[in-house]
């Protein structure tokens, strides 16, 4: 017994797996994914009486059929690792529709022990369900468990160590199909053992029944392995198929879930489950239903959900982003003490130290708004968000889920992309989720606020709260839009099924809720954090080099030691001793900055961004961009608040704050190039070109990299598109 | 017993399910949550824009949108 004993942990969703997943390893966890899919893959260690006992969550699911990722991977798992055995997790309170699943791991044979769960919440409605009599009709160990305050987890495990201690081989349960799918099962079974079709995986009866099934994944890996036997079996299942079409109207894998759950009915019948009450009773979580998705009260109470969610997560990550914030300008303060000015200086501060703050300082507000996700995920309540919000998003091809990642990227003005891709894994549906995680990042994020005012503040003044009313407006509708036009082209195809559960409500367990978080936010600082550091300091580099050429560098030195040579001594010397400047050494100060300024913009256009920035003057004068407003633009993309610090150096008035752009805006109006219908054109480019690259990054660890450069192309071409026509159609009409 | 597709059933009215008429991914998923003939249902409500539909079954809530629910026929009790 050298070898590690194997549990795989499966049940439907909402079944209580996760809790007991969590009560069984505790803190002894790791998540990985599940090879080629984003699937996570969570495993842990319990210790049952000292010995080791290893656990894999399988993704929780309804059924073993191959039409979503999660199933495809849970009974590969099941059929290529060959855990020793499966505990299956089913809710006491909903028996009927977990057995289902049961079921299908009954006909693939796999040794099993059933954690019955919930036989609180279950007796609390009234139903009382007899373990040991399912037990015996089952024929495999049923144990009560309590997955949330972990009564019954022991014996629990000791049946299934017991059971990978003892039997090994798979022992398919035959179940009745009807008399004309067991007789062609019977004969397709035969055909199976003859050719050992797929043997070495699968068990027969089961190839046969997915074959009946019409399950493309089993058919697709039958033709590739013995082409001449799967053409026998589709024949067979073809040939019973026309039969049962023609005789009852109905399709094999329709006759072969009545079947199942006939099975399982037939069980419970014999004395399994006991109603004590009547079971039309109102159960509370019913109650909260009626006021909670009630035609009028629902919409009110969701928007007083989301707007306190939203409201908690920004108000209180603003705290720790400001330290975290002063932190890095202390670090930075520290290198420049320690460090001599120079490339080495430069790298530090502004390559590697602006990367990692920029990677942390989203790290409050990801833990928070996971927090505040997580809860209303747990709670159910997300599946009633879905069920109020579905008619207005199924018309733009999208799922009534898709709501939260939107609200959370900005949605409502101030969010960020960055959780928002992430909460799109609350998606079931694979397009759907695809479209949403595409077209999230035209939302107004927190980022991108100041940039929107500023330049609204320089022409707009009088109307700026009505405009970025309007903008949000705007970007409502862009995103919309941009997820019919990519459903109906690159993600085409129809609505994944709707079909889902409303959990009953339930008040989530902290030790899930903090588990839960800190995946997510670990997750993000490990995987992302190293990406956007590297194009960080890419980025530090194109902005930085190539370094002005020596004789310009020279001029500079020329024109500083000129000023300093034309001031009176008394004021040089009190210029470089620093402290209260008396007015004569003040202007002297102003004039060297105003040539540090210059040299600054100089040093700017001279890098490769600025060369990037002015060889794309060729097409940036159709929105009518010039090449300062180029080089903001890219640096954006580090983060769009940049633009305005770029923009403040491209226009040689040196560090611009964003919190404080009264210089830049009076600049920016006094150039002739600017106008109000540039300004309006920048607008909204800004608000839909390509996302900044944390949230670039996201979308790769969620979707993949191909998907990551789409969207970055798509978002700049549409805003290049759009902006165009702003500007041409606005110096056409004014 | 008057038949219907379980679209036109009105609120807090139940019935039996006689027949799940789709196959592919949308039956499946519908089967599977336990719509199967013989099961019984009762409309708990509508979402506010009357779709999509939640249903009492087994002693779960589900919900389907009504375009889904055209392809389950339902026997109802007058």
């Amino acid at each position: 017994m050298a070898q590690q004993t194997t549990i795989a942990l499966a049940g439907n969703p909402n079944a209580g797996k996760t809790t007991l997943f969590n009560a069984l390893t505790g803190s002894r966890q790791h998540v990985g994914n599940y090879p080629g899919v984003t699937v996570e893959q969570k495993e842990g260690i319990h210790l049952c009486d000292g010995l080791p006992l290893r656990i894999v969550d399988l993704p929780g699911t309804y059924s073993l059929t191959a039409y979503s990722v999660e199933e495809v991977v849970a009974r590969d798992f099941l059929v290529n690792d060959r855990p020793q055995v499966i505990v299956n997790i089913v809710d006491a309170s909903n028996l009927e529709r977990n057995l289902y699943l049961s079921c299908q791991f009954l006909e693939l044979g796999i040794p099993m022990v059933i954690a019955l769960n919930m036989i609180d919440v279950a007796k609390d409605r009234g139903i009382e369900v007899d373990a040991d009599r399912l037990s015996q009709l089952l024929g495999l160990p049923v144990i009560p468990i309590i997955a949330r305050s972990g009564q019954g987890t022991g014996q629990l495990m000791r049946a299934a160590a017991a059971m990978a201690a003892g039997q090994h081989e798979w022992r398919p349960r035959k179940l009745s199909y009807g008399d004309d799918l067991d007789a062609t099962l019977i004969g397709m079974e035969a055909e199976i053992e003859a050719a050992a079709f797929l043997a070495d995986t699968y068990p027969a009866r089961w190839v046969a029944i997915k074959y009946l099934e019409n399950d493309e994944q089993i058919m697709a890996l039958g033709r590739q392995t013995d082409p001449a036997c799967a053409a026998v079996l589709t024949d067979m299942a073809t040939t019973v198929t026309d039969h049962l079409q023609a005789t009852v109207a109905t399709y094999p894998e329709a006759m072969i879930a009545d079947h199942r759950y006939g099975y399982i009915k037939a069980i419970i019948r014999q004395g399994v489950v006991h109603h004590a009450y009547d079971t039309d009773r109102l159960y509370t979580s019913d109650r909260i239903d009626r006021v909670l998705t009630n035609r009028f009260l629902g919409p009110v109470c969701m928007m007083a959900v989301l707007l306190g969610l939203y409201h908690i997560t920004f108000t209180y990550s603003q705290l720790p982003v400001e330290w975290l914030g002063s932190f890095f300008d202390w670090l930075a303060a520290t290198v420049i003490t320690l460090v001599p000015a120079g490339p080495l200086q430069s790298l530090l501060v502004s390559g590697i130290i602006k990367g990692v703050g920029g990677v942390l300082g989203f790290v409050p507000l990801i833990l928070l708004m996971f927090m505040g996700i997580a809860f209303l995920e747990d709670s159910g309540y997300l599946a009633r968000v879905a069920f109020m919000m579905d008619r207005i998003f199924r018309i733009f091809g999208l799922h009534g889920s898709s709501v939260m990642p939107y609200i959370v990227s900005g949605g409502i003005a101030g969010g960020c992309a960055v959780p928002g891709v992430m909460a799109t894994r609350t998606l079931r549906s694979p397009k759907e989720r695809m479209a949403t995680l595409l077209t999230v990042p035209f939302m107004n994020c927190g980022a991108k606020l100041p940039v929107l005012a500023l330049l609204t503040s320089i022409f707009f003044a009088a109307y700026q709260a009505q405009i970025l009313l309007l903008l949000t407006l705007l970007a409502w509708g862009m995103a919309l839009i941009a997820a019919k036009f990519l459903r109906l082209t690159v993600l085409r195809g129809e609505a994944t099924p709707f079909v889902m559960e409303l959990p009953p409500y339930r008040l989530p367990t902290f030790k899930g809720l903090m588990i839960h978080t800190w995946e997510k936010t670990w997750q993000y600082i490990r995987k992302a954090g190293t990406v956007i550091l590297g194009i960080s300091v890419l980025l530090w580099a194109a902005m930085t080099f190539p370094g002005l050429p020596d004789s310009t560098t020279a001029q500079f030195a020329a024109q500083r030691q000129a000023v300093l040579a034309a001031a009176p001594p008394a004021a040089v010397a009190e210029y470089q001793a620093g402290g209260t400047l008396s007015p004569t050494a003040r202007e002297l100060a102003t004039r060297l900055t105003a040539i540090d300024n210059l040299k600054s913009e100089e040093a700017l256009r001279y890098s490769l961004a600025g060369r990037f920035g002015t060889a794309m003057e060729t097409v940036s004068w159709l929105p009518g961009f010039d090449w300062r407003t180029n080089i903001a633009l890219v640096g954006g993309f580090a983060a769009k608040e940049i633009i305005i610090s770029t923009l403040g150096t491209a226009y040689s008035l040196g560090k611009v704050n964003p919190e404080e752009t009264g210089s830049l805006a009076k600049t920016l109006a006094a150039e002739p190039h600017w106008s109000p219908v540039m300004a309006l054109a920048l607008t909204v480019f800004i608000m839909f070109y390509s996302p900044c690259f944390a949230t670039v990054v996201c979308i790769a660890r969620e979707a993949s990299w191909r998907w990551a450069l789409f969207s970055m192309a798509f978002n700049t071409t549409l805003a290049f598109l759009f902006a165009t026509l702003v500007y041409q159609m606005g110096t056409l009409l004014l | 017993m008057p038949r219907m597709p379980l679209r036109q059933m009105q609120k807090n009215q139940t019935g039996t399910i006689t027949a799940v008429k789709v196959a592919g991914e949308l039956g499946r998923r519908i089967r599977e949550m336990g719509l199967v003939p013989g099961t019984e249902v009762t409309i708990q409500g509508r979402a506010p824009l009357y779709d999509p539909v939640a249903l009492r079954v087994m002693g779960g809530t589900l919900t389907l949108r009504n375009n889904e629910a055209d392809h389950i026929e339902v026997e109802v009790a007058d």
